[in-house]
C-alpha cells in the first residue's frame, strides 16, 4: 500500500504504532497487557480496564507479511508441533521461542492477563492452553460464545455469556489491574464503537458502485485493522473511518476504481465475492492475479471475522453486557454454515457479483471445513462461477503461485464466456 | 442360558461395525413410538435420550469399510477422514432411520458438518451440543443443562414424551451401571491384559454404543464374569496407554497390530464417549439434569475438548500411566485431527520433562497398511524391555 498513500493511511499506521509503543512501554507505565483473539474481542471491555491488548494472530500475520513465518514455524515444528495444524499457532510459538520480538523489533511484554475468547474457532482453545504453560503467571480468562448452531443467538446463550462476563470475566479483570468495574465508562466506549460500526458498515456498502471504489478483501483486510485490533470503542477509530469513508466517496465521485499497489485499478472486469482469509506470506502476488484481470473483490466473509455489522447488528451502550455477548455470537466463523451461505449470497446479489471464490486454508479447520459443500449451494442457487483456489496464511510452504494463478486463470475465462453469452443474449 | 464368550464376542464384533445399524432399525420396528438418535465423537450423554424413549447410537465414521464417492467432494484433503464417510453415511442412507442428529463441541470440522446436515436436511433434528466450557456449575452447568432441554424437546416433538425426574434417574442408574462394568474390564486387564485382547475389548464397548444399554449391560456382565477367572496365557508384552484416538477410529487391524506387536493396551481413548464420565451420576436427584451437568463439569477424564487450564492434561495423562502400571503412552492421532495434534506438543514436553517414554503415529480410518506402524511399535516395545532394570 506504499504506492499511494491517503490520509486515512497515515492514521491507520499512527494509530498501530502507538500500540506497539505502548506496549513496548507497558512495564514503565505499568499498564496491563490483555492476550486475546479478534473474533469475539472484547476492546470496549479491555479499556475500560486500561488495558493494553496484544492479538496473537496479528503478529502471526505481520511476522508473514515479514518473511519471517517460515523460520517461526520451523522452530515450533522442531519442537513437537505437527505440520498439519493451524499455522497462526505455529508462528506464534515459534516467536515467542525465538524472544517474542514484535513487528516493531521490539519485545512485546508478557501477558498479565490471557483471555480467551472463544468464539468461532476450536484452535483458540489449545492456544491458550500452550500460551498458558508458556506463561504460568498470567491470569487465565476464558470466555465461552456458544455457537449460531440453530442460526439463533438465544435468550440462554446471552445469559450464559453475560453470567461469564459478571461473574468471572469482570472479577478477575478488577483483580488483575486493581481497577474497580466502571459500566458507564464501558458504555461510552460502546457507543463510540457503535459508531465506527456504523462507519464501517457504510464503508463496505461502497462496493455497490461501479466500479467498485474500493477492494473489499484485500484492501479491506487494511481497512478492518483499527476496528479488529482494539481501537473499536474509541475516538480515534471513528476519525480513521471518517476519514477513509470521504476518501472513497472522493473516488466514487471522479469515478475511480480501487487503489492497489501499482496504482489505480484501471477497468472493472469482473466483480468477485470471497470466501476465506488471504494468504499473507504472498500476499502482494496473490492481490496482482486478481488485479491484473481487472478483478475487484466487491465482498469477502474474511473482513466480517471481527464482526458483522452488514446485516444491522450494533453494539448497544443501553445493554452494554447483553451487546458484548452479541458481539461475539455474531462473528463470521460462529454462524452456521447456512447463515454463512445465507450471508455470502446476500453479498453476491446485493453487490451484483460476477463470481465466487473460495481460497481455501489448509490448516483452518474453522474456514474450510464445510467450504466445498458451501460452494456447491451458492452455484446451484445462484447460478454463478465459482472458483476454488488453496494456500495457508502463514505457511510459504503452501502458497503454490502457478498453481493458483492456474486454477484463476480458468476461472476467469470462465467469466469471460459467461459474459460473452450474457451480453450476446441480450443483445 | 449364559452364551458361550466367543459368540458374544463374534456378535459385538459384528455390531461395532455395523454400518447399516441393523440393531437400532430392529429395536424401532419394536418400538414404533422410538426415536433414534445418532450421535457423532466424542461425548454426548445418551441417559436423556434413553429417559425421552430414545435410542442413542454412535455414529464413529465407516472406518476401512466405506468406500468414499461422494464425501471426497465435500471435504479437502488436508481434514480428516471422519466427516467425509459420515456424510457418505448419510447420502448412502445408512442412517435414513434416525431421527435426530447430535454433533456435539469437539471441534470445527464436527461443528461444521452439523451445518452439512442441516443444508441437506438431514433427519428431523440437527443438534449442534456445545458443551459448557465454564465449570461453574451456575454458569457452566445451567447452560448445559438448557442444552440438554434443547434436545429432550426436539424428542417430544417427535413423541410427545416428557421426561420425569423418575424416568431420567433410571436411564442414569442404567449408564451408572454400564461405566461401572466397562471400568471393571478396565481394572481386570490392567494386570490381566492377556485375558481379553484390546481388539476385543474395543468390540465389546463399541457395540455398546449401537445397542439398547440394557442389552449391552447384559453382555458385559458375561464378559466381566468370563475374565474374573484365570483364562489365556500371559506374554513378554509391555504395557501401554494409548491416547489421541477419540475422535475417528483407527482401523481394527491396527487395534490388533499394536498389541501384536508387543504392547499390551491397559488404557486407551478409543471409545472415550463411553468412560467420559468417571464414577457414578446421581441417580436419587430430584433434577437429573443437574446432576448429569454436575458430573460432566466435576468427574469428567480430560480431553481434547475441554479446556484444561484448571486441571492440565499432562498431568492427568501421567496419573493414569502410573495408575496401570504402564511403561508408555502410544499418542495416535488420525491424520489432521487438529486437537488431538495440537495437544501432542504439550503431552511429550511435559513427558520428556517427567521420563515417561512415549511414540506417536497418525492414522486415517480408511487404511488398514500399518507396517511401519508396526514395526515403530515393536521397536518401542523391545527398548522399553531392553532399558528394564537399568538404573532410573
Ligand atoms: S480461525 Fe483458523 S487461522 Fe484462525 S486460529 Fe482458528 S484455525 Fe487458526
Ligand atoms: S478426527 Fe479430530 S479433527 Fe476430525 S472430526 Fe474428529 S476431532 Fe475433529
Amino acid at each position: 500500500m506504499e504506492a499511494q498513500k491517503e490520509k486515512s493511511m497515515i492514521l491507520q499506521k499512527e494509530m498501530i504504532s502507538s500500540l506497539f509503543n505502548e506496549l513496548a512501554k507497558a512495564k514503565e507505565t505499568g499498564k496491563k497487557v490483555c492476550y486475546t483473539f479478534i473474533p469475539g474481542n472484547l476492546s470496549e471491555l479491555i479499556r475500560t480496564f486500561d488495558m493494553l491488548p496484544v492479538y496473537p494472530e496479528i503478529n502471526a500475520l505481520q511476522s508473514a507479511m515479514r518473511k519471517k513465518s517460515a523460520s517461526y514455524i520451523k522452530e515450533a515444528e522442531r519442537n513437537a508441533h505437527s505440520e498439519d495444524v493451524c499455522t497462526y499457532v505455529k508462528c506464534d510459538v515459534g516467536m515467542m521461542m525465538k524472544g517474542n520480538i514484535g513487528p516493531t523489533g521490539e519485545k512485546i511484554p508478557e501477558p498479565d492477563i490471557l483471555l480467551l475468547s472463544y468464539t468461532g474457532c476450536f484452535t483458540f482453545m489449545k492456544w491458550f492452553e500452550t500460551l498458558k504453560r508458556s506463561y504460568p503467571n498470567a491470569e487465565v480468562i476464558m470466555i465461552h460464545t456458544p455457537y449460531q448452531e440453530n442460526a439463533k443467538m438465544t435468550p440462554e446463550m446471552t445469559e450464559y455469556m453475560v453470567r461469564q462476563l459478571k461473574l468471572e470475566v469482570i472479577p478477575k479483570m478488577e483483580k488483575v489491574t486493581g481497577i474497580k468495574y466502571d459500566e458507564a465508562k464501558l458504555k461510552r466506549h460502546l457507543e463510540l464503537a457503535k459508531e465506527a460500526e456504523d462507519w464501517i458498515a457504510r464503508i463496505f456498502e461502497t462496493t455497490k458502485h461501479r466500479p467498485s471504489p474500493i477492494d473489499a478483501y484485500f484492501a479491506g483486510v487494511y481497512y478492518i485493522g483499527p476496528i479488529n485490533i482494539g481501537f473499536r470503542g474509541t475516538q480515534q477509530a471513528i476519525d480513521y473511518y471518517k476519514e477513509l469513508y470521504n476518501e472513497i466517496q472522493e473516488r466514487i465521485r471522479l469515478g475511480l476504481g480501487p487503489i492497489t499497489p501499482e496504482g489505480e485499478m484501471k477497468e472493472e472486469k469482473y466483480r468477485l465475492v470471497v470466501e476465506g482469509p488471504p494468504n499473507w506470506t504472498s500476499f502482494r502476488e496473490f492481490w496482482k492475479i486478481f488485479y491484473d484481470m481487472g478483478a475487484v473483490i466487491v465482498a469477502s466473509s474474511y473482513t466480517k471475522v471481527g464482526g458483522v455489522y452488514d446485516l444491522g447488528w450494533r453494539h448497544d451502550p443501553e445493554r452494554p453486557l447483553e451487546s458484548l455477548a452479541e458481539y461475539c455470537m455474531n462473528c463470521y466463523t460462529n454462524l452456521n454454515i447456512p447463515q454463512r451461505i445465507d450471508l455470502l449470497s446476500k453479498c453476491i446479489t446485493e453487490f451484483e457479483a460476477d463470481g465466487y471464490v473460495t481460497n481455501s486454508i489448509k490448516s483452518c479447520n474453522s474456514f474450510s471445513a464445510g467450504q466445498l459443500g458451501m460452494m456447491r449451494e451458492i452455484e446451484d442457487r445462484l447460478e454463478i462461477p465459482v472458483g476454488f483456489i488453496e494456500s495457508d496464511l502463514v505457511d510459504p510452504r503452501y502458497f503454490s503461485y502457478s498453481n493458483i494463478k492456474n486454477r484463476l486463470e480458468s476461472f476467469f475465462q470462465m467469466l469471460e464466456q459467461r459474459k460473452r453469452i450474457e451480453s450476446n443474449a441480450s443483445v | 442360558m449364559m452364551k458361550k464368550i466367543q459368540q458374544i464376542l463374534d456378535e459385538c464384533k459384528e455390531l461395532a461395525f455395523d454400518l447399516n445399524f441393523t440393531r437400532s432399525r430392529k429395536w424401532l420396528e419394536e418400538n414404533p413410538k422410538g426415536v433414534v438418535v445418532g450421535y457423532m465423537p466424542i461425548f454426548f450423554p445418551r441417559e436423556i435420550v434413553h429417559a425421552a424413549g430414545g435410542l442413542p447410537v454412535g455414529i464413529f465414521g465407516g472406518g476401512d469399510r466405506k468406500q468414499i464417492v461422494k464425501g471426497d467432494a465435500y471435504y479437502q484433503s488436508y481434514i480428516c477422514h471422519i466427516p467425509r464417510s459420515i456424510i457418505e453415511l448419510a447420502l448412502d442412507k445408512h442412517l435414513d432411520h434416525m431421527s435426530g442428529f447430535i454433533f456435539p463441541s469437539i471441534c470445527d470440522v464436527i461443528r461444521n458438518l452439523s451445518g452439512i446436515f442441516r443444508q441437506h436436511k438431514v433427519g428431523k433434528f440437527v443438534k449442534y451440543m456445545d458443551f459448557p466450557q465454564n465449570f461453574l456449575p451456575e454458569i457452566g452447568g445451567r447452560f448445559y443443562q438448557q442444552e440438554m432441554e434443547h434436545v429432550l424437546s426436539y424428542m417430544e416433538e417427535i413423541n410427545g414424551i416428557k421426561v420425569t425426574p423418575e424416568s431420567l434417574n433410571k436411564s442414569i442408574g442404567l449408564y451408572n451401571k454400564n461405566r461401572e462394568l466397562i471400568d471393571y474390564i478396565y481394572k481386570i486387564r490392567q494386570d490381566y491384559p492377556w485375558r481379553l485382547s484390546i481388539a476385543d475389548v474395543y468390540h465389546v464397548v463399541r457395540a455398546g454404543t449401537v445397542i439398547p444399554v440394557e442389552e449391552h449391560n447384559e453382555i458385559l456382565e458375561q464378559v466381566c464374569h468370563y475374565i474374573s477367572g484365570e483364562v489365556g496365557e500371559p506374554q513378554d508384552k509391555i504395557k501401554v496407554v494409548i491416547s489421541g484416538a477419540f475422535c475417528e477410529q483407527p482401523a481394527i487391524g491396527l487395534i490388533r497390530a499394536i498389541e501384536e506387536a508387543g504392547c499390551y493396551v491397559v488404557d486407551d481413548d478409543y471409545m472415550l464417549g463411553s468412560r467420559m464420565i468417571l464414577g457414578d451420576i446421581d441417580n436419587t436427584s430430584e433434577n437429573p439434569l443437574e446432576a448429569i451437568s454436575n458430573a460432566y463439569i466435576k468427574q469428567s477424564q480430560y480431553s481434547s475438548s475441554i479446556y484444561d487450564v484448571n486441571d492440565p492434561k499432562e498431568y492427568r495423562l501421567a496419573k493414569i500411566v502410573k495408575d496401570r502400571g504402564a511403561d508408555g503412552v502410544i499418542f495416535a492421532s488420525a491424520s489432521f485431527c487438529d486437537p488431538s495434534l495440537l495437544d501432542a506438543p504439550i503431552f511429550q514436553n511435559a513427558f520428556n520433562k517427567m521420563g515417561i517414554r512415549y511414540i506417536s503415529f497418525q492414522y486415517s480410518e480408511n487404511i488398514n497398511q500399518f507396517k511401519v506402524i508396526k514395526e515403530q511399535v515393536g521397536t518401542f516395545s523391545d527398548s522399553i524391555k531392553l532399558w528394564e532394570g537399568e538404573p532410573a
